[in-house]
């Protein structure tokens, strides 16, 4: 147990969750603005990373061929939104469905191989050659500095386009779909739109956190969504205790990036107490359910069967 | 102004729930008709809303708004020529936005939604003063969710959403009956008085008669998806509810099961 063991590990983990904290706003977008669980997420994640190793080692710069597998996200977000829209599949369902399928996708981008390796000394960074890396392991403090401005320009971006009269329609969809309806939103647009978006983004992250490692894993993925809405829920939590409820959009796409690095510490934590990591998505899960749940019990503890019985019991009912 | 024409709508159709909700229905509407709608439940009142709004095909039949045959149109594309308020108070605004929000939403009805930013300083300003007009207190809230508004704030705030940008046609699902009464007649005086603002064709559902005698130039009686009655101008005027349902009983005859519910 060495306290500095475990400082020295926190740059990492900050990396880590920044990257991660991108990925979570993808799926802010979905959870939080047009209020679909898509789970699709897991999938695409890889997916990025896949196209991006894959590109890399094919010769392309790698800002490159980040944005060509933001492109790749956003083609598996618009057939979950297709499945659901379209074809009538409830949009939890569509989303099993894309992930599903992506796993062969997947290994099929990565020449049939579970994992692709493109080595830093081979394509170098970005600041060396100009189309090497953007983020890597090696390199921390620099993938703290990238991974920070690239998720600035996302906030920025997702900021300004859901102000505008798009991205409006996109949150009244969320919001309540019957009244977007009624002023002539086409509902199902938006919601493939949101959806595309939201796999877009998550691709950005899963192509970065592939750099970050130097390996595309067709399970990185794996669990990618509960990842995502742990983020969520703890940048949620805090961003309640400074701002109250008074929190402006960026600012609470801001908190989703630090629920994301608030993750990675304390999974860092957990590892530095020298828990087994196999019981890492045990911890996460139990974490994000108990969240999940606290809204609901509150509630419950100030209007419950049990408590109006026991107040009834208690004769307190009476008056 | 709205021309419906032999519009016929069955649910559940080759089922045991089958329901003939809508029956060769005729309706014709001038410019700047208001026209307020009765009739006991499951007359088809609000299927003959729903079929004029879009929110599913009629089975047969056609109807045209504003020299438009909108037959084949879903809902959304309707939504440029129609402004809609709902039974249900939470129904016709978006909780989670602003109410500047939810009225630059609804001043894009029927536009296409572009990458402009939604909410301009001189859109504000018409904001403020419309929702003044209001008499809520609304203009200095506009940066509140409409979701911490009251029932009645926020069916006042659909109304001005509906008819923020002039429609061909306005409909009114019974909007006041899920509210109490003072709110209630408030919410129908704004209705009455941005009808008469700006001379709008309306249909209003209500279940009560004297606010269907009291309001409008036109009222028509619905049974088992037809239209039963219809009276207008003077002949309207002077209608009472005894007169009226002495009428339903006349029209309808035997139906004393359907008399009770509308009296009530």
């Amino acid at each position: 147990m060495n306290f500095l063991n475990l400082l020295s590990r926190m740059p990492s983990a900050c990396a880590q969750g920044i990257l991660w904290g991108l990925m979570a706003l993808g799926v802010y977008i979905t959870f939080r603005v047009l209020d679909i669980a898509d789970l699709s997420v897991d999938g695409t994640f890889a997916t990025g990373g896949a196209v991006t190793v894959m590109l890399i080692i094919a010769g392309f710069p790698a800002w490159l061929a980040l944005l060509i597998a933001i492109l790749a996200g956003i083609a598996a977000g618009l057939c979950t939104g297709l499945l659901h829209t379209k074809l009538g599949i409830p949009a939890i369902l569509s989303g099993i469905l894309t992930q599903f399928a992506l796993y062969s996708v997947n290994l099929h981008i990565m020449g049939m191989k579970a994992n692709q390796t493109a080595s830093l000394k081979k394509y170098g960074m970005i600041f060396e050659n100009g189309k090497g890396f953007l983020v890597s392991s090696r390199y921390i403090p620099a993938a703290i500095g990238v991974g920070f401005a690239i998720a600035c320009i996302v906030i920025f971006i997702l900021y300004r386009y859901f102000g505008t009269e798009q991205g409006s329609a996109i949150r009244a969809t969320g919001s309540n779909a019957a009244m977007a309806s009624a002023q002539g939103i086409n509902i199902n647009n938006m919601k493939v739109l949101g959806l595309s978006i939201s796999n877009g983004i998550v691709a950005l992250s899963g192509g970065l956190m592939t750099q970050f490692q130097g390996t595309a894993d067709v399970n990185i993925g794996r669990g990618a969504i509960v990842i995502g809405l742990a983020s969520i829920i703890i940048g949620e939590v805090f961003c309640d205790i400074f701002f109250r409820k008074g929190a402006n959009f960026a600012v609470r796409m801001t908190f989703v990036i630090f629920g994301g690095v608030l993750y990675y510490v304390a999974m860092t934590v957990i590892l530095w107490l020298k828990m087994d990591p196999n019981d890492l998505k045990l911890f996460t899960a139990i974490i994000v359910a108990i969240f999940l749940a606290v809204p609901y019990l509150k509630n419950q503890a100030k209007t419950s069967f049990g408590r109006a019985a026991k107040m009834a019991a208690n004769g307190k009912g009476e008056k | 102004m709205l021309k419906v024409r032999n519009i016929s709508k069955t649910f559940n159709p080759g089922t045991i729930n089958e329901k003939k909700a809508i029956d060769g229905l005729n309706l014709s509407l001038k410019e700047g008709d208001f026209v307020t709608v009765i009739g006991g439940n499951g007359a088809g009142k609000s299927s003959l809303l729903n079929a004029v709004a879009g929110v599913w095909p009629v089975d047969s039949g056609s109807i045209e708004l504003a020299g438009e045959d909108i037959t084949g149109l879903p809902e959304y594309k309707r939504a440029k020529l129609i402004g809609r308020v709902f039974q249900d108070p939470m129904m016709g605004t978006a909780p989670d936005m602003w109410i500047e929000e939810n009225l630059a939403i609804a001043m894009r009805r029927g536009e296409k939604r572009t990458l402009k930013w939604m909410v301009t300083k001189q859109d504000r300003e018409l904001y403020r003063e419309r929702l003044s007009e209001l008499g809520l207190g609304l203009e200095d809230r506009l940066q509140v969710k409409v979701g911490l508004l009251s029932g009645g704030q926020r069916q006042a705030l659909t109304l001005l959403m509906a008819t923020l940008k002039s429609p061909k046609l306005l409909l009114l699902d019974e909007h006041t009956a899920a509210l109490d009464p003072a709110t209630a007649a408030k919410v129908l005086e704004l209705s009455d008085s941005v009808v008469e603002r700006n001379n709008l064709t309306t249909l209003m559902i209500t279940h009560n008669m004297t606010d269907a005698i009291r309001h409008g130039n036109r009222l028509i009686m619905m049974n088992a998806g037809h239209i039963i009655l219809d009276i207008e101008g003077e002949e309207k005027r002077h209608l009472t509810k005894k007169e009226l349902l002495d009428k339903f009983a006349e029209v309808a005859g035997h139906q004393e099961e359907t008399d009770a519910v509308l009296l009530s």
